[in-house]
């Protein structure tokens, strides 16, 4: 019983999530061994190395892993899974993509997006958005698993020594090519690893409103994200779109602006530990789960938010 | 180009999920049910393709309960040319249900097979991948923008990042964002020609797969409540709580 973990990179750095994954796969088996896929990603293969939680780690390296292409991941890890009784990968953009073109071809029934172990055969999942949790038993031989990430704390990163090995490639797809990659570069925190998320939705207005959201995040070092509604509408990107079909986020604070709180907007942001609204509509749903509730407009409010915040001696960091 | 497009039929979108008493599941009686989000942008979407000139058979697909038809009606309404049925009495897998869209896509054979990117039932975002692989076709997952070439796609896919293009070959497997596009409402006059298209009906257990469930479901309960919170009445106020009893600024 062995459990192998699918790390995501970019061939340079550790994508944060792996290493709340990392914490969840050694739950369920502390053989936890991890498979790095990457062209000259040796700096990868060192930091997961040092992570005190992992006992290998098998590096692949060859240019037809340089950007991430399901079909040339799936052969590689499909190659390796015989010696696991778990495969695992965090169940974000990059693990859901993966995991079940994976699953199918080991004939196993993936269990997807799970936010708790309870035994190595046995989790916990949202269902209906977050609106009822389902206890799951896998009772195939072999278990495919993602791993919500925000349900679970990252790993420690250093003080291990994992032993590092190295394996041959495995086929290239010939049907799918990497064109492009339109990625947005920000200095703030990345919306799921944020200690404090401010979003806007439609009661933004347009996407010229979103500086008054930026410049309180900037105040509080918050990421931003915003309701579907406000990405649909063109206000903002989509990588900031928080919600069933978006992202998951659990911060400390959430601070909903124009959000009118659709039950997909909550299943996206309701663990969060301190929720704020600002909604000039009183009767919104946002406010069954908002902690505080301000009824105001936000064209008035979040000036004034921000001047407050300024008086403040010291912020959090 | 022949596309095949899968659609789930679930309780709807608006609907305030309710879970029974007796841990089994969530109530579906009397509740309502309609098609999956994102399966409405795939149909849509080969509509599109179809009207551009690029497709020329569109065949909508459902597996499930005598009433899941309705998903596939709706389907032909917007313009889908004809429907195929699979009758299943049960809930099965996303793994159960690749295998049996694989079986209709050997019979069918498609160019192209479109569905949304996940079923906002159980939530899985599974079935599109398991179908490409168990086919060995390329996958184009969370399609927000479709461009047909020659004999390839060029799909943009909406990733944590931001965007990413990929070109794939037909035969293909695409799952679609709910930004793909805008699905259209179907007009009456439509909905009375979609009662005449045929849809095939098929048994699931005369396809000779195994769709037995490979997952318990143990129990399904409510998640934890939040406890109730307060309105502020000022900004100043708001402030004030967030710094001195949340203590989160």
């Amino acid at each position: 019983m062995s459990v192998l973990l699918i790390a995501e990179h970019n061939n340079k750095e550790v994508k944060p999530f792996t290493f709340n994954a990392i914490t969840a796969a050694s739950q369920i088996n502390d053989d936890l061994h991890v498979l790095v896929l990457g062209y000259e990603a040796e700096d990868v293969v060192k930091s997961l190395s040092e992570v005190p939680n992992i006992k290998k780690v098998i590096h692949v390296d060859d240019e037809i892993y340089k950007n991430y292409i399901a079909e040339n991941y799936t052969s590689a890890i499909v190659k390796h899974a015989e010696n696991y009784s778990h495969i695992v990968s965090s169940a974000n953009t990059f693990g859901k993509n993966l995991m079940p073109r994976i699953a199918a071809l080991l004939d196993t029934s993936q269990v997807s997006d799970i936010i708790k172990v309870i035994s190595e055969d046995t989790f916990l999942r949202p269902i209906y958005a977050g609106n009822a949790f389902a206890t799951v038993k896998s009772n195939d031989k072999k278990k495919c698993v993602t791993i919500r990430p925000t349900s679970f704390d990252p790993s420690e990163k250093s003080g291990g020594s994992a032993e590092i090995i190295k394996s041959d490639p495995a086929d290239a797809s010939a049907s799918t090519k990497f064109l492009k990659k339109e990625e947005v570069k920000s200095d703030r925190p990345e919306l799921g690893t944020a200690r404090i998320v401010i979003s806007g939705g439609r009661g933004m207005q347009n996407g010229e409103n979103f500086k008054l959201i930026s410049d309180i995040a900037d105040k509080l070092n918050a990421a931003i994200g915003a309701s579907r509604a406000a990405v649909d509408a063109g206000y903002i990107t989509n990588d900031h779109q928080v919600g069933q079909t978006g992202k998951v986020v659990v911060p400390d604070l959430y601070i909903a602006v124009g959000i009118s709180g659709a039950i997909q907007h909550l299943a996206g942001m309701k663990e969060s530990k301190i929720i704020v609204a600002i909604n000039k509509d009183g009767e919104a749903p946002i406010f069954s789960v908002a902690d505080y509730g301000l009824e105001a407009d936000l064209f008035d409010a979040l000036p004034k938010f921000l001047s407050e915040l300024n008086k403040l001696n010291t912020i959090q960091k | 180009m022949k596309i095949l497009v899968a659609v789930k039929r679930v309780i709807d979108y608006n609907v305030q999920i309710r879970v029974k008493e007796d841990g089994s599941g969530v109530v579906t009686d009397n509740v309502k049910m309609s098609t999956n989000p994102p399966d409405d942008n795939a149909i849509e979407e080969a509509v599109k393709i179809k009207e551009a000139g690029k497709a020329t058979e569109i065949v909508a697909i459902t597996i499930g309960e005598e009433k899941a038809q309705e998903t596939v009606r709706k389907a032909l309404a917007v313009g889908a040319d004809r429907g195929i049925h699979v009758k299943v009495d049960s809930v099965i897998e996303p793994l159960a249900v690749s295998k049996i869209l694989k079986k209709i896509v050997e019979k069918e054979n498609p160019d192209l097979v479109f569905m949304g990117k996940q079923a906002i039932d159980d939530d899985c975002n599974q079935t599109g991948q398991m179908l490409a692989a168990l086919l060995n076709w390329p996958q184009a997952t969370f399609a927000s923008k479709i461009e047909v070439k020659d004999n390839s796609l060029e799909v943009t896919r909406e990733i944590d990042e931001g965007l990413e293009t990929i070109e794939v070959n037909v035969p293909a497997i695409v799952t679609c964002d709910l930004r793909l596009n805008e699905p259209r409402y179907a007009s009456l006059p439509n909905i009375m020609k979609a009662k005449k298209k045929p849809i095939e009906q098929i048994n699931a257990s005369d396809l000779g797969i195994d769709i037995n469930p490979r997952i318990e479901q143990i129990k399904v309960e409510e998640p934890p409540k939040r406890k109730a919170g307060i309105k502020v009445a000022s900004v100043e106020e708001l402030v004030q709580k967030l710094k001195n009893e949340a203590k989160v600024i």
